[in-house]
């Protein structure tokens, strides 16, 4: 099958938070108004260099989220546009209040960077692994919820969430990640990407499983099975038109997340398939389960992530049609 | 000299096993968070093989003492503690941190004598005070009325983990409440995550934030046995507060060529390994 943008074979293998860090440090000798705050985290050799370009604009509050993402919301209003860094557990999980109040709730423009965000963050175990961020990130009013699959799209979006003015959550896993997509594929924020266009059912990715959803497009290629790839980097607002027509489409329609399916992509898919035109629907993603300590390949094997499970849940998808 | 010359011996031998049971668990995981592991060894080792009433026969003991490690990422030397005490084979220690392991690379509660599930820091110190009020409901009460708490509750810190506003909400409700059965020991290795605490947020002075919050204060050489065992012990005479021990300790504490670097989380090279082993023979 025909793929655009995509790098063939896929190029470096890059950890998303570096070539985040590597754009913030381009645009910030650009835009003086950014500012950077860590909650005792690391910020890697981009990081060591903003804070050599501007050692006024980059603070570490220390390990307390809560503070963190509340002193952002002040510099907000105090004009500046700060970036948080901790990990995704403790933004989501120990600043959900200050999410919600003190950003969102005043449209301040904060941009949250949930690192080593979602399932797929080896060794570190269940307390560390989370499932919920997407679910719940999305319920709240004001925010934008981004979720990019390598190191090319991460660039992409964090130019674009810079540009967008108000409250943004940047998911960024932990591991290093194939990078998918060309320099030049066109990103706009709010519209999903089509990889493949094929007409026999349709696979939804966010994040960095979008390699392996390239992966379960190609076995069902082998099939016959003509599958089109949509890559929903933003989950908030979703690209209803992009749902709509893929369900009406092609008839059945695969979610694919490292993030639980309960509130997750496969929720927020599912609520616009069921509005709009319901057919068939398989959700890949956390089944109501906390995570555990294992590696990348393990992790997937075990919460069924991989392109196998991706294909398996096509076919039974396209069964049902 | 108040304490027996051969029980701080055994203790410091003691110590120096669950260091080097760390050193084979975080070998095997390939990962590890031997810094703060170390640190908090002595004192782990003080209190496991001491201070504590427990029993690893039956770890669901009621009135058994509660050992909280806040700071659950280093739980290599608290696995190797309760491996040592027999609370389960040390075979398990081979699949540290790995896929379906009983011991993942935080502690968890589903571990025979491990309290707490933790990861998230600033929490634990919450949960040791809902232990110690519950020692109280319930119990018998002494002459003037004052209920006798049923068992004691440890609660490890970090110097790290004490910029969490939780720490000090916990810290404040404890006295309110006068909960004495309950003893906080702050690790204070002088290290956080990503640089010193001095650098990364600097919560100077210590003695006097916790004294501010009228705790029953002491500061200690949190490797010096004698120091560690009196004050434990001390901690059991002050009643109607609570009590905090503010241990000096040394990132990395048993490996000289490891120590006075921020070792936080990481993986041992084949050198290294060899390096902590010699060390801790
Ligand atoms: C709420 C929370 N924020 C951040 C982290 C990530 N983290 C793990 S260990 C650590 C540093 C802890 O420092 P300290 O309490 O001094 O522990 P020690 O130096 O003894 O290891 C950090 C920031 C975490 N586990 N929990």
């Amino acid at each position: 099958m025909k793929r655009n943008y995509v790098l063939e074979p896929l190029g470096e293998m890059k950890a998303m938070y570096q070539a985040y860090h590597e754009e913030i440090v381009e645009l910030s000798r650009k835009n003086g108004e950014i500012v950077l705050l860590y909650g005792d985290f690391p910020r890697g050799a981009a990081g060591e260099l903003f804070q050599k370009e501007h050692p006024d604009r980059i603070y570490d509050v220390g390990i307390a989220e809560a503070n963190l993402i509340t002193t952002a919301a002040g510099l907000a209003g105090g004009g500046y546009l700060p970036f948080t860094h901790c990990h995704s557990i403790f933004a989501v999980g120990r600043a959900y209040n200050q999410i919600r109040q003190n950003v969102a709730f005043d449209k301040l423009n904060v941009k949250i960077v949930l690192c080593n965000s979602g399932m797929l963050w080896p060794f570190m175990g269940g307390s560390h692994q989370i499932i919920e961020e997407i679910a719940a990130m999305r319920v709240i009013p004001n925010l934008v919820l981004v979720s990019p699959s390598d190191p090319a799209s991460t660039k992409k979006v964090t130019r674009a969430i810079a540009e967008h003015v108000g409250p943004v959550a940047l998911r960024i896993s932990n591991p290093a990640v194939p990078t998918v997509y060309r320099d030049d594929f066109p990103f706009e924020l709010g519209k999903a990407v089509t990889l493949i266009d094929g007409g026999d059912a349709a696979i939804i990715s966010t994040g960095m499983v979008l390699a392996d959803a390239l992966e379960a497009t190609d076995m069902l290629a082998k099939e016959g099975i003509k599958v089109r790839l949509l890559d929903m980097h933003t989950i908030k607002p979703i690209d209803a038109e992009a749902i709509t027509k893929a369900a009406r489409e092609t008839g059945a329609i695969v979610t694919v997340e490292d993030s639980s399916i309960i509130g997750g992509l496969g929720g927020a898919v599912a609520e616009i398939v069921a509005e709009n035109a319901p057919v068939p629907m398989k959700r890949v993603g956390i089944k109501d389960r906390f995570g555990q300590s294992g590696t990348i390949p393990e992790l997937k094997e075990e919460y069924e992530l991989t392109a196998r499970h991706i294909a398996q849940a096509v076919r039974e998808s396209v069964k049902k049609k | 000299m108040t304490h027996d010359e051969k029980l701080i011996q055994r203790l410091a031998e003691k110590a120096k096993i669950i260091r080097r049971d760390a050193v084979e668990m975080i070998w095997a995981g390939e990962l590890g968070w031997i810094g703060g592991s170390f640190s908090q060894a002595d004192i782990i080792a003080a209190l496991m093989f001491h201070q504590m009433k427990h029993d690893p026969k039956n770890p669901d003991w009621e009135d058994r003492d509660r050992l909280i490690v806040s700071k659950a990422h280093c739980c290599e030397t608290v696995y190797a503690a309760l491996g040592e005490s027999g609370y389960f084979s040390k075979e398990l220690y081979k699949s540290y941190g790995k896929m379906g392991a009983t011991l993942q690379a935080h502690t968890e509660r589903i571990v025979p004598g491990i309290e707490y599930s933790g990861g998230s820091l600033g929490q634990g110190l919450s949960f040791a005070l809902g232990e110690a009020l519950a020692a109280r409901i319930d119990a018998q009460k002494d002459s003037s009325g004052h209920p006798i708490p049923r068992y004691r509750v440890y609660c490890i810190i970090g110097d790290g983990e004490s910029n969490e506003g939780q720490i000090w909400e916990a810290v404040m409700a404890a006295l309110h409440y006068k909960v004495d059965n309950l003893v906080a020991i702050l690790d204070h290795n002088k290290f956080q995550s990503s640089g010193t605490v001095e650098e990364r947020m600097n919560m100077m002075p210590w003695v006097d934030k916790w004294k501010a919050f009228n705790w029953d204060t002491v500061e200690i050489d949190g490797h010096d046995f004698e120091a560690i065992l009196t004050a434990l012990e001390n901690a059991d005479k002050v009643k109607g507060k609570p009590h905090i021990i503010i241990a000096h300790t040394t990132k990395c504490k048993g490996v000289p060529s490891f120590e006075h670097k921020n070792l936080h989380f990481c993986k041992l090279s084949d050198e290294m390994y060899a390096e902590a082993l010699e060390a801790l023979k």
